[in-house]
């Protein structure tokens, strides 16, 4: 049974129509991330299921209800929002028991919601104190207890981590997730930008690109298979690297083919049969090369290394490709160094030139 | 489970909430009106109508009359030359006033944003505060001293008095919009090689644009309106509009001619509403920055 | 090798740069020591004198402010300032906040309406107040009006009235002033952060709560300011006050202010006028001071502007 259910919705938003009939279906107790870059929709995704903008066509269910036309404190929620909104002129203790005294909840209920949420986010301490007296890091995390404590049964998120810095993102990144595990049975829906919050956080995770769903799946999934172009190259980090050629007819098989180089693509899952002569890009992810293998690609040559430590970034060239290659940081490679690059077929992805979807 | 009928867009019935915002709006803009139409309707009807219709009514019968004898016949105390006597002062008094008191004003501001002045700070915090303190504490004195310099009663004495009463303002804004530029700029300017003088007339007077519309808005408005300072400083021959006008109506014995007095009061808040309604933004932005001091 | 540069040479040379800004700062400086120092001390020290037509410099102490004390049209106009004061503050202030709340709410000609609360403050006092003596002449303005319509018995001869004249001058007054006070407080309005909006819907507080719980204290800063800016407007009413009613009728709408000037050029009781203007000089510093303390003082937290 799902919890959260957006069907065939539109969205009105500024005089300017924005989705298309999108569908999407939340899992209960998941943890679903709409990921992708400023513009795509994301936000106007989770305002519209928040209650916060209208829907002009199509409806939302959350649980067994439909909620299309009910007020953002009928739907049974709560919300987490980029730049905290806590309520300035009140104590910590004040904003999270604001909501439940406005919804006549008892004293005493309050009284244990409040410090359940107060214990489970590490701010007992700060109860007394005032926003402007809070870090960006405490202040969010009394966001997130102000979510807490109405008990919803579906949390969203709208770009919490988005103003904090790299150090304080990670550590918040984790109480969330140690969260969405303690908290099993509330749905939560995430939004950001930021594909590493995504890849470490989500059950599953809906790539949005121009106010469409693109791909929606696990994280391995979308890692290993992604559905077109944009996804392959916004997911994972460092890029994924891109080949544009064509397919070929070759006496073993289908192949692909660069300028003089050709890359036999027996192993490789087509989803259709392959048509010769078609324009396609090669995807292929930089730990999935390997380097002075049986390379069936020579005349490489190293142009640039990255040390990170643990591996190295290997950018290499043959004078028309570049190639970045990820491998062990305890192999020695230096700059001008030549290289033959081994492409395994069965771990590439294969997209349309024209349009992006994979093959 | 219920058939699911709520979807797409909720209807919007109006609700009362809305209908209450705009009665409430409509009746304050009402009220905001009233007077501007009961000044320009009066000032073309005649007197009958003034007397026998109503003060709302539209004039059966519009004249313009009124306007040419407030401005060439009206009597202000013993001479009835009209109120373009007091336009004319009004605009001879505007003019070196508003040229004057912006320039000192930003070459006050610029020194005090750029250039360390032993002591600056100290001024200007006094001059903020004097801004704030009515006239009639300063005017005796200052009354004494004009005299004694003889620029009592002068054209001299009001420009420099709405010079010396505009400063605190003038200051301010400059103050603030030059501490907002880019210090580097400044730095630019000096390993230039420029000096005081052509820093100010060459890189900062060129960038203040905004700032001198906002500057020219506020000053044109308030010098135009004042009336306690023109009536003590100016002397008979330079009495401002504002002057005149409460002449006009208000020293004449027996009937008015309510008419002839209310064209003579559009004739004088003719200017800054004109510089008002063309303005728009700027008005307000020289609002916010004038009242939002410190 | 460090070189010590002789001392003088550097303030010279100090001296030298700054010399052109100081300069610059000569006018502001004879403005403040002369007149915003000088004359207001001069104006304090007129007051402990018997000055009549001219100053005299002899010392009679706290002998006008007794005058003033026992001087019943300074009574009446110390009373008259402060009901205008408080129904001024309080009709502007809460007029104010109610357009500038009423105008966010997105409404659809919100341009137009603001040009319009705004426009009289573009005006004199003077015209103001002339406009507004006509229309509520009690013969010929808004009194005939309603009677021509019907209702008989209606009267409105404030301006008139010894009793309600003071009511007609903050009608007047707040009619002027509003706008502007509406354009801080929008202002105020329009820096509420828009998620703030939204965690208020979640949590289902309703929209007159979120006004009064929330914004308000948002807005404190700057109802503080407009209200300094309304209590100096109100020390400072003059022109209104001779354009509306010249104090009138008889002295029942005395302020301070006027009772300086008539004391100063008609009655030619310069050390009376002079007590009354010291008078008004300690009620602004009354009011200024808190609010300068509260400011800038030691325990002030830097505001972000």
């Amino acid at each position: 049974m799902s919890t959260v259910s957006v069907r065939d919705v539109t969205v009105a938003f500024e005089s300017v129509r924005v989705f298309d009939r999108l569908s999407l279906d939340v899992e209960q107790g998941e943890l679903l991330v709409l990921l992708g870059p400023s513009g795509c929709g994301k936000s106007t995704l989770l305002n519209a299921i928040a209650g916060l903008l209208e829907v002009e066509t199509g409806q939302i269910w959350i649980g067994d209800r439909n909620v299309t036309w009910d007020e953002p404190k009928d739907r049974g929620i709560a919300m987490v929002f980029q730049s905290y909104a806590l309520y300035p002129r009140m104590n910590v203790r004040g904003n999270l028991s604001f909501g439940l005294r406005m919804a006549k909840t008892p004293k005493d209920e309050i009284d244990r919601r409040v410090a359940q949420a107060a214990s489970m986010l590490h701010i007992e301490q700060l109860l007394d104190r005032r926003p402007d007296q809070l870090s960006g890091g405490q202040r969010q995390r009394v966001a997130i207890g102000r979510a807490l404590v109405r008990d919803a049964a579906v949390f969203l998120f709208d770009e919490p981590l988005s103003n904090l810095d790299a150090q304080l993102r990670n550590e918040l990144r984790d109480e969330i997730k140690r969260l969405h595990h303690r908290l099993a049975a509330t749905t939560m829906i995430y939004v950001t930008h930021d594909q590493i919050e995504a890849m470490t956080l989500a059950d599953r995770i809906a790539v949005m690109k121009d106010q469409k769903i693109q791909q929606l799946g696990t994280p391995l999934d979308l890692y290993y298979r992604p559905a077109n172009l944009f996804v392959a190259g916004f997911v994972g980090s460092p890029r994924m690297n891109f080949v544009e050629g064509t397919l070929e007819q070759a006496e073993t098989g289908p192949a692909f083919a660069a300028g003089k180089r050709h890359l036999p693509l027996d192993g490789y899952p087509f989803t259709r049969p392959p048509e010769p002569g078609r324009a396609v890009t090669l995807g292929i992810r930089p730990e999935h090369i390997a380097l002075n293998g049986a390379g069936n690609w020579d005349g490489f040559t190293v142009d640039i290394v990255e040390p990170l430590g643990a591996d190295n970034l290997v950018w290499c060239t043959d004078g028309g490709l570049s190639l970045e290659v990820r491998t062990s940081g305890e192999q020695a490679i230096r700059p001008g160094m030549p290289m033959a690059l081994g492409i395994d077929p069965r771990r590439v992805s294969l997209f349309a030139a024209e349009g992006g979807e994979r093959l | 489970m219920t058939a699911a009928e709520p979807a797409g867009r909720r209807p919007r019935h109006v609700t009362w909430g809305r209908i209450g915002v705009y009665a409430f709006l409509l009746a304050s803009a009402l009220f905001f009106l009233l007077p501007l139409w009961i000044m320009l309707l009066t000032s073309v009807k005649t007197m009958d109508e003034i007397r026998l219709g109503n003060i709302l009514a539209l004039p059966a019968d519009p004249t313009f009359q009124p306007w040419i004898a407030a401005w060439s016949e009206a009597c202000t105390g013993l001479a009835c030359d009209g109120i373009q006597v007091g336009f004319w002062n009004s605009v001879r008094i505007l003019i070196p006033s508003v040229i004057l008191s912006i320039l000192i004003g930003a070459l006050n501001g610029y020194a005090l944003s750029f250039w360390r002045v032993r002591g600056a700070e100290v001024l200007f915090a006094v001059l903020l505060i004097g801004a704030f303190i009515p006239y009639q504490v300063f005017l005796y004195p200052l009354v004494r001293l004009f005299s004694v310099f003889g620029i009592y009663n002068s054209l001299t004495g009001i420009v420099i008095v709405h010079i010396v009463f505009g400063m605190p303002i003038m200051t301010l804004l400059f103050r603030n919009f030059y501490s907002s530029l880019p210090r580097e700029l400044f730095n630019a300017a000096r390993i230039d090689g420029g000096g005081f003088a052509t820093i100010f007339l060459r890189v900062m007077l060129p960038m203040s644009t905004p700032m001198l519309i906002v500057a020219v808005i506020l000053q044109v408005t308030g010098i135009w309106n004042d009336f306690i300072l023109g009536l003590t400083f100016a002397g008979r021959e330079n009495l401002p509009m504002t002057v005149q006008l409460n002449n006009i109506v208000n020293s004449v014995q027996g009937e008015r001619a309510y008419n002839v007095d209310m064209a003579a009061t559009v004739l004088t808040a003719l200017v800054p509403l004109v510089v008002y309604f063309a303005s728009g933004r700027w008005f307000v932005r020289g609002i916010a920055a004038g009242a939002v001091k410190g | 090798m460090a070189i010590a540069i002789p001392i003088p040479v550097r303030r010279r040379r100090t001296i030298t740069r700054r010399l052109p800004a100081m300069l610059a700062l000569v006018p502001a400086a004879i403005a403040v020591v002369v007149v915003y120092l000088g004359c207001m001390l001069w104006t304090v020290r007129l007051s402990f004198t018997s000055s009549k037509l001219l100053p005299t410099l002899d010392f009679v102490g706290l002998e006008q402010y007794e005058r003033l004390l026992g001087n019943a049209r300074f009574l009446i106009s110390v009373q008259n300032v402060v009901i205008f004061g408080a129904l001024f503050l309080i009709g502007c202030l809460v007029l104010g906040f109610l357009l500038a709340v009423f105008i966010d709410q997105r409404v659809r000609v919100e341009g137009t309406l603001r040009t319009i609360y705004l426009y009289p403050h573009a005006m004199s006092f003077i015209v103001t107040g002339l406009v507004w003596q006509w229309f509520l002449n009690p013969t010929l303005g808004l009194q005939k009006l309603v009677q021509d319509a019907g209702w008989q018995s209606f009267t409105f001869d404030w301006l008139v009235n010894k009793q309600m004249v003071v009511y007609t001058l903050v009608i007047a007054g707040v009619w002027q002033f509003v706008g502007l006070i509406m354009a801080i407080l929008l202002a105020g309005l329009r820096g509420v952060e828009e998620d703030l909006w939204k965690a208020a819907r979640v949590d289902g507080i309703p929209t007159w709560r979120v006004y009064v719980s929330i914004v308000l204290p948002i807005l404190r800063p700057m109802v503080i300011t407009s209200t300094v800016l309304l209590a100096i407007a109100v020390v400072k009413v003059y022109d209104l006050v001779v354009a509306m009613t010249n104090g009138g009728p008889g002295t029942s709408s005395e302020m301070p202010a006027k009772f300086v000037m008539d004391h100063l050029f008609e009655r030619a009781n310069v050390g009376l006028a002079m007590a009354c203007a010291t008078f008004m000089l300690i009620t602004v510093i009354a009011v200024l001071a808190p609010w300068l303390y509260s400011q800038y003082g030691p325990r002030a937290r830097r505001r972000p502007a």
